[in-house]
Order: C-alpha cells, then structure tokens, then sequence
C-alpha cells in the first residue's frame, strides 16, 4: 500500500497541499509552556482527492485547517499551498491564496445578515477584484450550480440551514478554487440535510477537480471519504486509505 | 478594491445595520444642526442690530460718556443742558443738537398703567433722532425751559394707557406728578432690541428733576450734510474737549457704532459656533464608539472577509469609509435641519436667524473629518484583527 505521509517523504510537486512535521502551540494566559494543539503531522493532498480528517474533540483538527487554510501559519515545521511555503508568504499574499485558491465551508455557515444570497455569494469576487456584472453573473452561477437558482435574493434568515450551507458552499467554489476546506459542514444540520450538502460537496469535488477536506467527528460522513486521516491529541492517529477503484 | 468598491461595501453595510447607523448619524446631526442653528441666530442678530443702527440715519453722531470700548465699565455721564446749547450755537447751520435721559418708570392714566421707558428729551430731539409726531405736538422750547409737565407718547404707549381714546389732552402720572399728554408718535417699531413705541417722552428738564439729576447721558447730533460730518464731529470735540478730558467722552458716527456692535456679536457668533462645535466633537467621539462597538460585534464578519481573501488595509478601509459615510450622512442631515429650523425660528419665533453658507460648510465639512479622525482608530483595530480568532468569536 502506497504511503505519501510519511516524514521522511520530499515534497510532492504534484499536491495542492504539504504538510511537513506541523506543530502548532497557543500561548494561554501567562503559562510558558501553551497548549500544544498540533505536535507533529505530515501529510499531502493531492489535486482533486476528497480526503476527511477526524478525531475527537480538541484532537486540533479546527487548527490543522486554519493551517491548510493559509489563516494561520505553523509555530515549527512547513505548510505549502498550491507550492508557495505559507511561511514565507506576505499577509497580503496569504490574504490573495486565500482568496483565489482556496474555499471554505463552515459549520456555522458564516453568511453576512441582511444580505442577499447573491451578495454573499459574490463576496470573494470584491476582493478579486471582478466587476459588479461579473460579480453578479458569477454569483448566480454558483448559486444555480448548488441548486438555488431561485433564491438569489433572499436573505439568510429567509432560508433553512441546509439552504444556508448551500449558499456557504456556492461562496466557497465561486473564484473555483483549487481547495475546498470544510470544518465541520453537516454539524448544524439534520441527517437527511447533511447527506445532502455532502453530496453537493462531492459533486463538485468530482465537477470542478477541487480538492475536498472535510473535518467530521461524524463517522457516517467520514466514511463518504476514500481517505480518512484519524487526529488524536495533535498527532495523526491513524491514516486509512480505500485502494482506487 | 477600488475606492468606489469600498464605498460601495461601506453603503451596503450602513444599510444592513440600519438601527445602528442611524444611531451613529444622531450624534453628528445634532452637532451639525446646532453649528447651523446658532450661527444662523447669532447672524441673525447681527442683522437686527445693523438694520437698527442704520435706523438711526447715517448722518447721526452719538455722543456717549466714556471712552465706549467693548469690556469697559461704562463711565456716568458729566454733560448738561449748557453743553446741547453750546454745541447748538457753536454748530448753528450745520447741525441740529439733542440730549436725552432716560429711566424706567410706572406711568398711570386714569384708564390703564404700564412700567415703561420715561425719556427726558429736547426740544430738537423729534427731529435729530426722528420720532415723526402722529397727533397734536411735540414739547417745545418754552417745555423745556420751564419744565412744563407735559408728555408726548409712543404709539404703544398711548393704546396701552388710553386704551382706543384719543389721549391729547389727557392727564398721565409719573413718580407721582401729573402731565399733560399734547401729542403722540407714529408706530416705529423696535431697534436694536428697544420697543421704541411703548417710550413716553417728557422735557429734559422735568426729567431732571423726576430723576434727582442735573446730567443728561447722552448727546445726539444730526449733521446737515453728510459731507461735512466729519467737519462737525471735529467741532463736536473741541467743544467738549475744553470741558472734559479726551477719556470722559466719545463720539460716535453710524460706521463705529456697527464696528462696536458688530465686534459685540461676532463675538458672541463664535462664542456660539464653538459651543455647537462642543456638540459636534461629542458627536465624533460617539460615533467612534459605536464604530468600536461595531467592530466588535462584527469580529465574525471581518473574519470572515479575511478568510475570504480580504487583505488589512481593505478592511481597514471599510471601517473607515463607513465612519466617513455615516458622518457625512449625518453632515447633510443636520445642515438640513439646521437650516429648516433657522427659518422656522426666524419665521414663526422672535428670534432672528439668517443661515449663513460659510457655516454650513464648515460644519459639514468637521462632521467628514470627525468621521476620518474617529473611524481610524476602530477601523485599524478591525484590520489588525485575526482571522482565525474572529472566526471563533461566537
Ligand atoms: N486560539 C486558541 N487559543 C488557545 N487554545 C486553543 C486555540 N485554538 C484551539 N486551542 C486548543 O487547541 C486544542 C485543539 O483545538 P481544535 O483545533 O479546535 O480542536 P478540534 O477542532 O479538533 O476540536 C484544544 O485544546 C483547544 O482548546
Ligand atoms: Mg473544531
């Protein structure tokens, strides 16, 4: 069985993500010593693979994607993104790799109140720099593509969670990024609701070639996933692995 | 992101916080609309004021005791009778000379009373300080020589105390003495804030006496050609100068009682201005405050701006913009009240008020620059934030 996580491996042209002996310490209060939420993990994604990370709670799965999600950068050990060391990127690049190369997907969906469902969807185009009527046309793309053509001009609170996570997700693959981060998608939502989102995920991780990580303590939606890498108290557990069809 | 996406992102976010933003605009309204407002009633009053002195007619000197500076106590009056008779002889054609007095006083007729202003007068005084008579006539020499009790009054003066009746001939008590009313005065209207219609006008010399006087307060000289008004106020001088010292008197044409008045209520304009300005700061440091609290309700949404791509100084820049926004909004606005309510005031209240431009651009823009100078301080702290950590934020 090919293994491309160990330590030792050199780094893999071929994946969108790297991540070499992580650690990542938070400061807490005036204790010297932190809390050690990542200790040590490696790991590749490669373009377009749908790969799901679980563990218990504090296990730093929320911190390992801030990490993949150029939102946080690594206390030893190196994270590259789409080849660039995220190190060694300037705020202001870290901000564009965000914006042009990777989607995220929250739990709490994340969407602006009092603001259209296009509006939101078009939010990443503002800062790419796209002008209103593309924005507009963009937005509504993505919104048809999740399934909400017909909802352009509602407001969040005018629609269900699931239709919320739908809107969320249409943001996350508007500039089609090259990464799809989600931290916990079906969290806020029923059963039923959430084999739907993930579907949508899948499916637009199988369409539009992203890679798809999803963080789930949700062994049901762990299982949608051909790779599964297990955290446990900042380390990967275990790494598992369903040969390709 | 351009500036005009920035605006536009600003605007949208005004919008979806409505409650808020109007919340925010509140304080810059009311700190612009007082600037406005006041300004516009000390404007107003500088206005009446002019209005009135020109009143008095521009070949008018005003002789006063004292040096008349603004802040100095005034000085009481050492002129007399013997000084509106010198000057008269010395000026002969040139210039017609009054003197006056003048003290508030209960008057009584047998139909009504009033507390009002008594004014000793000359004979000359009708037409040197223009009171047109309306009936019967105004004191005469032989009065004011004998101190006759006899008065003349104002239009207000006699429908107060007479009622519709025709006063002429009527008696009126003052300080306990009788007069006889012989004429009255047609309706002037008020200057410089003195009702001059409810005045009842009796001889100088029996207002002496009424007073327990023997001085009069001041000079009124009309020249008879403007040309030669300076000529006359030199005259005027000499005159009183071998009598008193140069600090005992002054002598004032129509143009310095406006620079004196006009100093007065610039003053006073500013004075005004400033307290308004007072507001208007208030309403800069409330508008950073709530933009702080804005900030902070808003952790999520700048977290997840950032996570969307947004760099620091874009989210910097919104904060900003809005800050500049809603105060510019709140600018226009409170011009726009302070303006509604100087001509509602100046229209439906005695009190004057004349919207000047400079004021209403000034105010508007302070209310901009209070918008940049307090939303840069929340706008920085929203760009500085985290992302990850205000994404957590719950
Ligand atoms: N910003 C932070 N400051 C301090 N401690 C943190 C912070 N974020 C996470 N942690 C700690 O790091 C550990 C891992 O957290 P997290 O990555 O959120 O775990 P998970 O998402 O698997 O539940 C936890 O012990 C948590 O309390
Ligand atoms: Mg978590």
């Amino acid at each position: 069985m090919p293994s491309a996580s160990t330590p030792d491996t050199v780094l893999d042209e071929a994946s969108v993500i790297a991540v070499r002996d992580v650690t990542r310490s938070y400061r807490v209060g005036e204790r010297a010593e932190g809390v050690h939420a990542l200790r040590g993990v490696s790991f590749d994604v490669r373009p377009g693979e749908f790969v799901a990370i679980v563990g218990p709670s504090g296990s730093g799965k929320s911190t390992l994607l801030n990490l993949l999600g150029a939102l946080d950068r690594p206390t030893t050990g190196t994270v590259h993104i789409d080849g660039s060391d995220v190190a060694g990127l300037s705020d202001t690049r870290l901000a564009r790799l965000r914006n042009l190369q990777i989607g995220f997907v929250f739990q709490q969906f994340h969407l602006l109140a009092r603001t259209s469902a296009l509006d939101n969807v078009a939010l990443p185009l503002i800062y790419a720099g796209v002008g209103r009527r593309a924005r507009a046309e963009q937005a509504r793309a993505a919104l048809e593509a999740v399934g909400l053509g017909h909802r352009v001009d509602h407001h969040p609170t005018e629609l269900s969670g699931g239709e919320q996570q739908r809107v969320a997700i249409a943001r996350a693959v508007v500039t089609d990024p090259r990464i799809l981060l989600a931290d916990e998608p079906t969290g806020n939502l029923d059963t039923a609701t959430g084999n739907d989102v993930m579907g949508l995920l899948e499916r637009l991780n199988a369409e539009r070639g992203a890679a798809l990580v999803v963080i789930t303590h949700d062994m049901e939606v762990a299982a949608r996933a051909p790779r599964q890498i297990r955290l446990r108290d900042g380390r990967v557990e275990r790494e598992r692995r369903e040969s390709p069809a | 992101m351009s500036f005009r996406e920035s605006v536009r992102v600003a605007l949208t976010a005004i919008r979806a916080n409505r409650l808020r933003s109007g919340l925010t605009v509140l304080g810059v309204v009311i700190g612009v609309m007082s600037v406005v407002l006041l300004v516009a009633v000390g404007s107003g009053a500088r206005a009446v004021v002019t209005a009135g002195v020109e009143d008095l007619g521009s070949n008018l000197l005003l002789v006063a005791p004292g040096t008349f500076e603004f802040g100095q106590a005034p000085t009481r009056s050492q002129f007399t009778l013997g000084d509106v008779e010198d000057l008269s002889r010395q000026l002969g054609e040139r210039a017609r000379v009054a003197g006056s007095i003048a003290s508030g006083e209960r008057v009584r007729s047998d139909t009504g009373a009033a507390f009002t202003s008594v004014i000793g007068v000359t004979a000359d005084f009708t037409d040197v300080v223009n009171r047109p008579i309306a009936r019967g006539e105004f004191l005469n020499e032989s009065d004011i020589a004998t101190a006759r009790r006899v008065a003349v009054l104002g239009a207000s003066a006699a429908d107060g105390l007479f009622g519709g009746i025709d006063p002429i001939a009527r008696q009126i008590t003052v300080g306990g003495l009788r007069y006889r009313v012989i004429g009255t005065v047609e309706p002037l209207g008020s200057a410089l804030g003195v009702d001059r219609d409810s005045q009842v006008y009796i001889p100088l010399t029996a207002a002496q006496r009424l007073f327990g006087i023997r001085t009069i307060d001041t000079l009124f000289v009309r020249g008879a050609d403007r040309a030669d008004l300076d000529g006359v106020a030199e005259t005027v001088e000499q005159v009183l100068g071998e009598r008193f010292g140069s600090d005992e008197f002054s002598i004032l044409s129509q143009d310095e009682i406006l620079g004196v008045a006009g100093r007065i209520l610039d003053t006073l304009t500013l004075v005004l201005a400033a307290i308004a300005g007072i507001s208007l700061l208030v309403g800069g440091i409330g508008v950073s405050n709530i933009m702080l609290v804005s900030v902070s309700e808003r952790t999520r949404e700048i977290g997840l701006r950032k996570a969307l791509g947004a760099r620091t100084p874009e989210i910097t820049r919104q904060f900003l913009v809005e800050a500049i926004v809603l105060c510019g909004i709140g600018g226009l606005l409170g011009a726009a009240t302070g303006i509604g309510l100087s001509y509602v005031a100046d229209r439906f209240t005695p009190v004057p008020a004349q919207v000047t431009g400079w004021s209403v651009a000034l105010a508007f823009g302070v209310s901009v620059a209070v918008g940049v100078i307090f939303g840069v301080f929340p706008a920085r702290r929203a760009g500085r934030l985290d992302p990850v950590t205000a994404l957590r934020r719950e």
